[in-house]
């Protein structure tokens, strides 16, 4: 059998080898064909692999993936902002022939097209975490309301800090982002302020991270040494806060808050680093939204609208008229850890 | 490109490059002294000298890669000033380094012609620019089999050729393109001995067909081996001429080293 | 061995080590083998639509990437590429939303793109600065000021004609957009300068060899600022395809761009060290990423194996040019 190989013409070699490789195609295409038959593919496109937030996501997209017989398959932008990353996450999982995509996108406008080619294949989608611009562009949205979460946020700051007069930061994450744009006018309605209100001593771009946060702070501090009152975009940007009013030994002067919910910033509360943060559920979006797709799968019925997934206040100095829970309950519910 | 026949009577040939009483200063430093230096058709004359004598100065003002303070340059008895090396080349004056200056990854026809390559005829160059390959491998091929080179192909990179081809290139590109002379900086210098023989036989090969050759170097057996004539640096000065067949090299050191003064 | 067994082996033997010698044959059966992994894992992978998708992903890193293959030719970098793309896309976005021409706004976007690569290469060539410094301190630069002039936000560009490279025609059912078509008709264009003129010749003698090219006569620094000039102009036609693949102006968006597209430059075969490699390599180069991305998705195995993947890729291309280059 070898010395018969051995003397193949180079071109009938080329002729078998080639017969092999297209029977293996046929044969695995077959095999493929009848599993996907069967198994229902739901896509999670998150904005990056590194934020706590949507690492908690995608595990809860799996574990309810596992309970409900469905196949995830995650995919995530390089970094927020990663338009491109996303667009070709979706193209891929299209082709790949996903019954629903669950989408946190980076940027509520620039998704559109291939959101509208994917609803166009039959493909279900639904927007988790951000909202999309114009909202039904999607076939659901399942979110924190951050407008809310924004007013519970500037509500109890306003609240918490009595008659006196306020002085207020604001930290803000990535200008025209539109979960910035929605936290960001949520805490002046809370806080009863308007944009442009002259109690507002200044703002910061954090991009949601702790160092930027920090030299915001700072510079605001500088700017204006009678900030007593500190928004911030998430927990990240408030601990940043943190150690900028400690280095200029005002911590206890401020109202320092904030939104999300991780566990660390849950602790940061605990420790009296900041006074309160609104929590959101990211495990509560994707679970529902692969519920919503193994429905869409089984019965061919589309949720619809925007559903929020809730935010509670987390706070151990609660005030009056306004619902909040402890830090010992915000740790057994909290992300990221 | 094809090469003038053969003038052999080195010592009373016409004199094709020609330095009078060139000085050139670096700061407090005198590097040329009131030099001269000429070069003969078809004679390969050797510049030799101490570190410091003035050898490499005066190479580059007879380029144009340094410009004397005072003094001047004849090229074939017409005065010349050359604003850089470019000038110096467009006047048909071509210099091979020791440092091997070659492309590596390019080929042996695309070293040859680097520079100076050539476009095809008609719409295809005037237009679309394009390269003329096949003939400048031809002509590359025809310049190497005329220079008695032997080269593995024309085709291959220049990094797959041995020290001794690759600086044979450069000495063959030389030799190509110099309409009057060929000026060459050390070219052995980074070569082994076996190497440094196919090299100085194309230089012969070089003043055998007509071209002048100013050959700088340190290495005397070499010198003797192959100059017409030996022009000696010592402090910033010519301080002489002598020919290989009338000065033993003992006699070209003494002269050197200011031991013997003629 | 006789004489004449010898003579016949001599020509087989210079093309087989024409084959192995010539850069693009490595990353090519590279794609073939991944290519043919995951056709047999899932039969989608070669039905025409996905490698139509596989091909429009290609376009933004690919079109980058043959300016950044330019540069890198000249044994340069360039960090500022996603940036001044981006920088196209701002401009040409806010230019059309203010009611400008669309066709004007985008000559003067690439206009804009190809000053930013000029820039670098009069600063690189003319200040004989390190391409790395110049083009880290452009791409910072460009991030702040892409901030200022878009107001920090995103916008979406409803041009057509911004949009326009989007569109696709579908010959045999297979859907190519316009924007592929302009990025493979670029590669043609740019391959034939790099190989079939004198320009492309210089550009490798100078990344090979900088001393010996200006010895030769060739003016140096004039042609790395023409390489630049190039390579920013290319940057400018990115933009134009980027807003056919996403009509939404991002000052955030594309900013691995730069990485992704010295990945797929160095994947190619093109050597770090300059005077090395090719267009054809570097096309190759940046559809193995997009094949790994879209393939792994399609087995249905976690992507970030594809950052892995092309992580080892990286390393044996660059092991491997350091190999050949000490051999000789």
């Amino acid at each position: 059998m070898i010395s018969n190989r051995s003397r193949m013409s180079p071109v009938s070699a080329l002729k078998a080898g080639l017969k092999v490789t297209i029977f293996g195609l046929a044969l695995s295409g077959a095999a493929m064909q009848a599993a996907s038959a069967e198994e229902v593919i739901v896509g999670l496109v998150t904005k990056t692999e590194v934020n706590p937030f949507f690492v908690k996501m995608r595990q809860a997209a799996e574990e309810q993936a596992k309970a409900k017989n469905v196949k995830l398959i995650a995919r995530a932008g390089k970094f927020d902002g990663d338009n491109e990353g996303q667009v070709a996450a979706i193209e891929d999982l299209i082709s790949a022939g996903a019954k629903g995509i669950l989408v946190t996108p980076n940027n509520s406008s620039g998704m559109l097209g291939i959101i509208k080619k994917a609803r166009d294949a039959g493909v279900l989608v639904i927007a988790l975490d951000t909202a999309t611009d114009p909202a039904d562009a999607v076939d659901a949205t399942f979110a924190t309301d951050n407008f809310q979460a924004g007013v519970q946020q500037g509500a109890y700051a306003r609240k918490a800090m009595g008659d006196m007069k306020a002085v207020v930061a604001m930290l803000d994450g990535t200008p025209g982002g539109t979960v910035d744009t929605f936290r960001h006018d949520g805490y002046l309605k809370g806080f009863g302020i308007a944009e442009g209100d002259p109690s507002i001593a200044g703002s910061a771009i954090t991009n949601g991270a702790q160092d930027k946060g920090q030299v915001g702070m700072e510079n605001l501090l500088s700017k204006n040494g009678d900030i007593n009152a500190v928004y911030t975009i998430n927990e990240p940007a408030a601990a940043g806060a943190f150690a900028a009013l400690k280095s200029f030994g005002k911590e206890d002067a401020v109202m320092l808050t904030s939104i999300d919910g991780g566990c660390a910033g849950v602790r940061d509360v605990k420790d009296g680093k900041i006074a309160a943060t609104v929590m959101q559920f990211p495990y509560k979006m994707a679970a529902m939204g692969v519920d919503a797709v193994a429905e869409y799968a089984a019965s061919g019925k589309k949720p619809s609208g925007f559903v929020d997934t809730g935010s509670y206040l987390i706070t151990d100095k609660p005030v009056d008229g306004i619902e909040s829970k402890d830090t010992a309950w915000g740790l057994e519910n909290c992300w990221g850890d | 490109m094809s090469l003038a026949p053969a003038a052999r009577d080195a010592t009373r040939g016409e004199v094709v490059l020609e330095a009078r009483n060139i000085t050139k200063h670096y700061g407090h430093l005198v590097a040329l002294d009131g030099v001269d230096f000429e070069l003969r058709a078809g004679e390969i004359l050797a510049v030799v000298g101490d570190n410091g004598a003035g050898k490499s100065t005066l190479i580059k003002a007879l380029t144009g890669a340094v410009r004397p303070d005072s003094g001047e340059i004849l090229l074939d008895g017409q005065p010349v000033h050359f604003k850089g090396p470019l000038d110096a080349r467009q006047r048909g004056i071509e210099t091979v380094y020791q440092d091997l200056a070659v492309a590596p990854a390019l080929d042996i026809a695309s070293n040859l012609f680097l520079g100076r390559e050539r476009r095809r005829g008609g719409i295809m160059g005037t237009v679309f620019r394009r390269l003329d390959k096949p003939g400048m491998r031809a002509e590359a091929e025809r310049s190497m089999a005329e220079l008695k080179f032997r080269l593995p192909s024309i085709n291959s990179p220049v990094e797959t050729l041995s020290g001794g081809q690759r600086q044979g290139v450069a000495v063959a590109r030389a030799a190509v393109f110099a309409r009057k002379l060929v000026i060459m900086d050390e070219p052995t210098a980074a070569l082994g001995v076996r190497e440094t023989g196919q090299v100085l036989e194309l230089i012969k090969t070089i003043r055998d067909r007509g071209l002048p050759v100013v050959l700088i170097s340190h290495n005397m057996p070499n010198v003797f081996e192959l100059a017409d004539r030996i022009h000696i640096m010592r402090l910033g000065r010519r301080a002489g001429v002598v020919s290989p067949k009338t000065h033993s090299m003992a006699d070209v050191v003494a002269i050197m080293t200011g031991a013997v003064e003629i | 061995m006789t004489a004449s067994s010898a003579t016949v082996a001599t020509p087989r033997a210079g093309l087989m080590a024409r084959i192995v010698g010539t850069p693009s044959v490595g990353p090519l059966l590279v794609l073939l083998v991944f290519g043919t992994i995951f056709a047999l894992t899932n039969p989608r992978f070669l039905a025409s639509q996905n490698l139509s998708i596989i091909l429009q992903q290609t376009v933004i890193i690919g079109t980058l990437a043959i300016g950044q293959t330019l540069i890198i030719l000249t044994a340069g970098i360039d960090l500022a590429v996603g940036a001044i793309a981006v920088l196209g896309t701002i401009i040409a976005g806010k230019l059309v939303a203010n009611g400008y021409d669309p066709v004007l706004s985008m000559a003067f976007a690439v206009l804009v793109c190809t000053a930013a690569g000029a820039a670098a290469g009069g600063l690189i060539s003319g200040l004989k600065l390190p391409p790395f410094i110049v083009t880290l301190g452009i791409l910072g630069i460009l991030t702040a000021a892409l901030r200022l002039i878009s107001a920090g936000g995103a916008f979406p560009v409803r041009d057509a004609f911004l949009g326009w490279t989007g569109n696709s025609v579908k010959p045999f059912g297979f859907v190519v957009t316009y924007g592929v078509m302009i990025m493979l008709l670029l590669y043609a264009v740019v391959w034939y300068l790099l190989n079939e003129t004198k320009w492309g010749r210089h550009v490798y003698a100078i990344g090979n060899n900088p001393e010996a090219a200006r010895l030769v006569g060739i003016p140096v620094r004039r042609h790395l600022l023409s390489v630049y000039v190039l390579a920013g102009f290319l940057y400018g036609i990115g933009a134009w395809l980027a807003l056919g693949r996403i009509p939404n102006a991002d000052p955030n968006s594309l900013q691995t761009a730069n990485l992704d597209s010295i990945t797929a430059v160095v994947i190619g075969g093109t050597s770090l060290f300059g005077g090395r490699g090719g267009l054809v390599g570097t096309l190759i180069g940046a559809l193995i990423v997009g094949v790994l991305r879209n393939g792994l998705t399609l087995a249905g195995i976690d992507p970030l194996w594809q950052d892995l993947v092309t992580g080892v890729l990286v390393i044996v291309a660059v092991a491997l040019d350091q190999m050949s280059r000490r051999r000789r």
